[in-house]
Formats: C-alpha cells, sequence, structure tokens
C-alpha cells in the first residue's frame, strides 16, 4: 500500500504538473524553434508575442461571457482560442511587413535581426500592458477539477490524493493534437516539406521554385496558432500576467536549444526535459522517503537537491551545459 | 572644432533638456535624471567596449549591475559580530570546500586527456561537491539568518567606506565576466546573447535567494554614503548661511521676520537635498570622465585598431597573427568590469540594495537601447544614447499625458477610454523605446552618433 501511495504521491506533485508545464513550454518553444530555423533569428519577442496572443484570447473570452456563451463545464476561452489565433496572426504579419521584411530583404546578419526584435518586444508589451493592464488575470470557468484529491482517497481508501485540474488535462491533450497535426503537415504535406526544404538551404528551394512569401506567411500562421494557444494555455492553467510571459521566455529559450535549435521535434522534447529536471530537482522528496523506506531509515531533512527557489537556474544551467558540451542540442538540430 | 559640431550640438541640447526640466519641473528631478544619466553612461560605455568595439554582444548587463551592487553592500555595511559567530564557520568551511573542488577539477582537466571517464568523474565531482557544500553549509546559514532577521540575519560587509565599492564592484564583475567568458565565448552571437541573458539570471537568483550573503529579498537599506546627509546639512551653519546668500533677493522681499525665516527654512530642506545630489553629480562626472579619456585613448591605441579589425573580420586577424580567442575574453571582462562599477554607483546612489528590483527590461534591454540608439563604437555616441534614452524613458510618461490630453481634448473626462488610456500612461514608455529603437535601426543603423574611425 505504501508503494502505491509513493507512486500517487510523484504523480501528484511531479508527474502531471511536469507534463503541463513541458507541454506549455514544448509549444512555445515549437515556436522559436521554427522562427530560428525559417527567418533564421532568435526572436526575443517571443514570450510577448505570447501574451499578445493570450490577451486577446481573454479579450474574447469577456466578450462571449457577456453574451452568456459558455461550453458548460469546459472554460469559454476554448471558444474564444480561435479568435485569438487570427488577431495573433494579423498582428505577427503586421510586425513582419512593417519590421522584419525589410531586414529579410537587406539579408541582415542574425545580431541585426535579434536588436530589432527587441524592439519588437518592447512595443509589444506596451500595446499589452496598454490594453489589459499589467495585472494578474483569471478567465477560467467552467469545472476546476476532473478528479479532486478528497474524492481519489475515497474512492480508492489511500492516504494520498490525486488532484486531476481540468486544465492539465486540457493542455496535454491539446498539446498532443496540435503537435501531431504540425507534425504531419511538416512532413508529409508539400508546403511543409518544402519549408524544410528552405530551412535547410534556402538558395536550392529558390532554385527549385520555392516561393519565400508563402514560406514566410505560413511560417507566421503556424507561430500564431502555436504561440495563442501556448500562451492561453499557461494563462488557464496557472494565470495571466505579462511580466510572466515575459520570464516563460527564458526556459522557453532553453527547451529549443537543448532540442537542436531549427528542429521541431527536439524542441517539442526539449520543453518536458526541462519541465522535468526543473520539477524533479526542486522537489521536496521527504514523504516519498517516508512511504518507501522502513521507519528507522526515514529522512530529517527535507530531502530536496535544490530550493524551489531556483526553478529557473535549474532549466538555466541545464542549457549552458548542453550549449558547452553539445552546441547542436540533444536531438541535433544547427551547429551554433 | 567644426568635426565635432555635430557632438557639439547633440550635446547642447540634451543639457538644454534637462535644465529645462529644472527650470519647469523642479531642481531635484533634473538633478536625479542626470546622476542616473551618467550611470546608464557608464553602463553603455561597458556596453559599447563589448558591442561597438569587438562585436560581443552581451545580454548578461543585468547580472553584472546586481554583482556591482552586492559589492557595495559587502564593502560598506559593517560586520554583524553575531553573525559571524554563529555560522561563520560553516560558511568558511564551504568556501575552501568550493576551492579544493575548483583545484581538484583543474587537476584532472590537466593530468588526463581528453575522455569520457573524465568527463563523467567530473561531473560526479561536481555534483557530489554541491550536495556535500549544501549539508555542510546549511546549519550555518540557517544559524545566521536566525540572527534578528528583521534587521540583519546575514553576515554583514566589511565596514568600509562605500566609494571602495566602485573598484570592488569591477573586479566582481570582471571574475564573474571571466568565467562567463571562457565558458560561452566560443558560441555564435546570438547564442552568446541567450546565453549571458540566461546566466544574468541566474546570478540574480542567487542574489535574491542567499539571505546569508545578501539578505535576499528582504532589502539592505541605509547604506553609507560618500555624500553628507540632509538631516545633517540642515542643522550646519555654512550651509545655512550658502542657501540664505544664494536666495537673498528671494528673501529681502519678505518684510516679517518670521515669516522670512520660514521661508528660509524651506529652501534650506530643498537646498539639502539639491546639495547632496549635486556631490554625486559630482562623483559621477570624475568617474564618467576618466573612464572617457581612458576609453578613448584604448580606441585609438593600436589595441583599438586591432579590436576593430576583429571585429570586422575575425578570420583575417587570426590570419595575421593576433589571438581572437584572448582579445574577445580581455574585452568581455573590461566592459563587465565597467558595468560592475556603474552597479555598485548606483546602489550608492540610492543607499538601499534591492535584489528584487534587477529586472531584465530595465538593467539589460535598456542599456541595449541606449548604445543601439547612441551609436555603437562611439564613445560619445555611447554616452549621448545613455542620456536621451534615460531623459525619456523619465519624460515619457508626462510627454505622453500630454499628448494624450491634447488629442482628446474634447472628449469628456469621464469617457472609459481616456480614463483608461491615462491609467495606462507609465507603460507607454515600453511604446516610446520599442518606437525609438526600430525607428533607429532602419533610418539610422549606426545610431545617432555613428562611428568615426580618424587615424590620428
Amino acid at each position: 500500500m505504501d508503494f502505491v501511495n509513493a507512486i500517487i504521491l510523484l504523480l501528484n506533485y511531479i508527474f502531471i504538473p511536469a507534463l503541463t508545464y513541458g507541454s506549455q513550454l514544448a509549444l512555445g518553444a515549437i515556436f522559436v524553434t521554427l522562427i530560428y530555423g525559417i527567418l533564421r533569428f532568435a526572436n526575443f519577442a517571443t514570450g510577448d508575442m505570447m501574451s499578445f496572443g493570450t490577451m486577446a484570447t481573454i479579450l474574447f473570452t469577456w466578450y462571449f461571457q457577456s453574451l452568456g456563451v459558455s461550453l458548460g463545464v469546459l472554460p469559454t476561452a476554448l471558444l474564444a482560442i480561435p479568435f485569438g489565433i487570427i488577431f495573433m496572426i494579423f498582428y505577427m504579419l503586421l510586425i513582419d511587413k512593417f519590421v522584419f521584411k525589410y531586414y529579410r530583404n537587406q539579408k541582415s546578419p542574425p545580431v541585426q535581426f535579434a536588436m530589432v526584435s527587441i524592439g519588437v518586444m518592447f512595443v509589444t508589451q506596451a500595446v499589452v500592458r496598454i490594453i489589459i493592464g499589467p495585472g494578474d488575470r483569471r478567465f477560467f470557468d467552467g469545472e476546476k477539477f476532473i478528479i479532486k484529491a478528497r474524492e481519489f482517497k475515497e474512492m480508492t481508501g489511500l492516504n494520498e490524493g490525486l488532484a486531476l485540474k481540468s486544465t492539465q488535462v486540457i493542455t496535454i491533450f491539446v498539446t498532443i493534437v496540435l503537435v501531431s497535426l504540425l507534425f504531419w503537415f511538416l512532413n508529409r504535406t508539400k508546403t511543409g516539406k518544402s519549408m524544410k526544404a528552405y530551412s535547410d538551404n534556402e538558395d536550392l528551394a529558390l532554385l527549385s521554385g520555392i516561393d519565400p512569401k508563402k514560406i514566410v506567411l505560413v511560417t507566421w500562421v503556424i507561430a500564431g496558432i502555436l504561440a495563442t494557444i501556448g500562451g492561453a494555455l499557461y494563462g488557464l492553467d496557472k494565470s495571466f500576467k505579462p511580466f510572466t510571459y515575459f520570464n516563460n521566455m527564458l526556459p522557453i529559450f532553453a527547451a529549443a536549444i537543448v532540442g537542436g535549435i531549427g528542429n521541431p521535434f527536439g524542441a517539442f522534447l526539449g520543453g518536458y526535459v526541462i519541465a522535468f529536471s526543473e520539477i524533479l530537482l526542486t522537489y521536496a522528496y521527504k514523504k516519498f522517503f517516508m512511504y518507501i523506506l522502513p521507519e528507522s531509515m526515514e529522512p530529517n531533512s527535507l530531502v530536496q537537491l535544490l530550493s524551489t527557489d531556483y526553478k529557473f537556474a535549474v532549466s538555466f544551467s541545464i542549457l549552458v551545459i548542453v550549449l558547452i558540451y553539445r552546441p547542436s542540442g540533444i536531438f541535433k538540430g544547427k551547429v551554433l | 572644432m567644426r568635426k565635432n559640431l555635430n557632438v557639439i550640438a547633440a550635446y547642447s541640447i540634451m543639457m538644454v533638456l534637462i535644465l529645462m526640466v529644472g527650470i519647469f519641473q523642479s531642481w531635484n528631478i533634473a538633478l536625479s535624471i542626470f546622476n542616473l544619466c551618467l550611470i546608464s553612461a557608464v553602463m553603455t560605455m561597458g556596453a559599447n567596449i563589448q558591442w561597438g568595439y569587438a562585436g560581443l554582444i552581451n545580454f548578461g548587463i543585468m547580472g553584472y549591475t546586481a554583482l556591482g551592487g552586492l559589492a557595495a553592500v559587502l564593502i560598506s555595511v559593517d560586520p554583524v559580530q553575531e553573525a559571524w559567530r554563529a555560522g561563520g564557520f560553516d560558511i568558511v568551511m564551504s568556501l575552501w570546500l568550493i576551492v579544493v573542488m575548483v583545484l581538484v577539477i583543474r587537476f584532472i582537466l590537466k593530468r588526463f586527456e581528453k575522455s569520457k571517464i573524465r568527463t563523467y568523474s567530473i561531473a560526479a565531482i561536481i555534483i557530489s561537491g554541491i550536495l556535500l557544500i549544501r549539508f555542510s553549509a546549511e546549519p550555518g546559514i540557517e544559524a545566521i539568518e536566525a540572527v534578528d532577521p528583521a534587521k540583519t540575519g546575514f553576515l554583514g560587509g566589511f565596514g568600509l567606506p562605500i566609494i571602495f565599492s566602485w573598484i570592488v564592484g569591477a573586479l566582481f564583475a570582471g571574475g564573474l565576466a571571466f568565467i562567463v567568458g571562457k565558458v560561452a565565448l566560443g558560441l555564435r552571437a546570438d547564442y552568446l546573447a541567450i546565453a549571458t541573458l540566461l546566466i544574468s539570471e541566474i546570478v540574480i537568483a542567487i542574489i535574491k535567494h542567499e539571505d546569508w550573503l545578501t539578505r535576499g529579498v528582504k532589502n539592505v537599506i541605509g547604506l553609507k554614503r560618500p555624500a553628507p546627509y540632509e538631516v545633517d546639512l540642515q542643522t550646519t551653519d555654512w550651509f545655512i548661511k550658502l542657501v540664505e546668500k544664494f536666495n537673498a533677493g528671494k528673501l529681502s522681499v519678505i518684510e516679517n521676520l518670521a515669516d522670512r525665516q520660514a521661508a528660509l527654512n524651506q529652501l534650506v530642506i530643498e537646498g539639502s537635498s539639491v546639495f547632496v545630489k549635486l556631490c554625486y553629480s559630482g562623483l559621477f562626472l570624475v568617474v564618467v570622465i576618466i573612464l572617457l579619456i581612458l576609453t578613448q585613448k584604448a580606441l585609438y591605441s593600436p589595441w583599438g585598431r586591432m579590436m576593430r579589425a576583429i571585429r570586422d573580420n575575425e578570420e583575417a586577424a587570426n590570419a595575421m597573427g593576433k589571438n581572437v580567442v584572448k582579445q574577445h575574453l580581455l574585452i568581455f571582462i573590461l566592459g563587465s568590469a565597467i558595468v560592475g562599477i556603474a552597479g555598485a554607483m548606483l546602489v550608492t546612489q540610492d543607499g538601499l540594495f534591492t535584489p528584487g528590483s534587477y529586472r531584465p527590461m530595465r538593467y539589460t534591454f535598456l542599456i541595449w537601447v541606449m548604445v543601439i540608439v547612441g551609436g555603437s563604437g562611439n564613445n560619445f555616441g555611447a554616452i549621448l544614447g545613455g542620456f536621451v534614452v534615460w531623459f525619456l524613458w523619465i519624460e515619457a510618461a508626462p510627454i505622453s499625458l500630454f499628448l494624450i490630453n491634447f488629442f482628446t481634448a474634447g472628449i469628456p473626462e469621464t469617457n472609459a477610454l481616456k480614463a483608461h488610456l491615462i491609467e495606462s500612461v507609465p507603460y507607454f514608455r515600453f511604446l516610446l523605446m520599442g518606437l525609438g529603437l526600430l525607428f533607429i535601426m532602419r533610418y539610422r543603423p549606426k545610431g545617432i552618433l555613428p562611428e568615426k574611425i580618424e587615424i590620428k
């Protein structure tokens, strides 16, 4: 029985939260990696673009709520996400037209692109804060839990409860569907294949008649979908605050690089690598050991490798180590 | 003279703007803007050395600033004897452990050939070392943090005058830059940017959470000042006389003696804070001028020429026998050290150290905007960038408030949109900075005062 308790404990506090957080990071990381692979720059506006998409979603959610439209047990935000995506894509294309296009035509070095993306970051941050303010926003409605900890205990008679939030299930489900669709698109359709070709060798791709304008357009559309859904899922699961989204850019970058930049599948896995290592290293295992060890060997301390304050530092350290020893990432992306 | 006309013109306009703030708002605000402009100028000089001279991108400015600030705390605060007695031994032991660990790793690196076993054993040493240090330092840290946590709860510093911290801050930042440079400088430009950004976040995380060293988010307040205190000045005779002399015309108009005394007191209170700010301005100005002379000399020296050669064509410089790796590391350290000075100056001026306030927007990206807008590669440009951008950063809110009121003059105050806009005035500064950066990058990519290469 103790062993089952220990497993449930790990599931509840490590596995499910890490899987959720990892999915959110993975979506952002694929966004970064696509922009890097196809448009060839490190987009420092990633976090703020995600917060823009989330903001649009929230505004539509409020609008639907005021109309009285709801999805019953599911959050209304799911209904608002498609509209948020349209807004996001529109904003991205606008920025691309007025900002990035010029530098693309000039064939500027990546560093200049990165600087420009910092300008975009400032502007986007201002726009988001002016429209929705810098405060914490919760926009979740509907049923909060699928399984409550207390109900689970009563049901199974175990000491440990397993709480399953509906946002966690939605996040994981949506991520799986979205990522499968994306990989199908990239690997099986003609447009997807031409995107890959363009990413591998621009000149060769142009020679074989691939239209660069279309590639750029499709890239931004996919980026908009990923950014909005990733941001909205994070906001549903936790809460929406522009500053947190800006900060999330850092683990997202870490995930993309750890997975091998330019490699979408690597970025997808990288998100989970970062999330699991963050949570595994900062979790206090005292209770876990209390269940599986005999009473005489029970630990006195918290058995925590690092305090939770260093959550971010963990992912950054992983990134730095990967950058030094395997600059192309764990799953072989472009060599930096 | 003619050649430098644009430099002189740009700086004169900037000075006039600051003077206008003094006249129309208040001298206190004008001087605090001026002081922070000077500090920003030091930071931009550091970033400019790295980016403008050598083309190295460093998004870790925040980390070096915070280390400079930490130096100010460690130098100026009096040591907390009780905390040292409580946990000093454990901390010193842990420090020794770290030193031993580093030496062992160095030994292994030197002694053995590169192999998988070596890599794994080094990793094992680091992990077990961290665990060992954690367990050996834990009781000491807890004991230190338990010593009067509301007031101290940390080890304190050396109790020296805070001015020394400007040098120590440079050393701290340079030391960190050495480690970061060894690790990360081989990366390609945009990855160097990301790596430095993340490393600076790690530095901030450590400063925020190692309460025994820095008090963490509990902040350190009331640092000693290199300048006199306002309260002391207000009771000093010579200062009151000075204020009286300056305002003789204004005071003589007032007939009633009691009224005149009250007016004088008011003037003395205002004057004291202006005087303190002037003291800081003097100190900062000295630093800026010294650094400017040094960096200008360096720029036009053979070394500066070599740096530019490396920046413009690394392979060619390498082929000419210049040690690119070494020079990159050197300039990375130098630039970061200058940023460290600025960090210490900032904390000196504020008189308090608040680890929670170090955010990448303010301390990394804003500095980069300054360098790009001002003109990278040109020291005068970088300093001007520091002045212009900081001035706009502060004055953006009043300017945008004015513009909003101007354009919505016909709309009543109760209008929801207008109220919302006025409420979000503080965020217009981000918009202004972003647009400014985008416009400069597009239409004047070399900045306001572009780099000029003169052979002297």
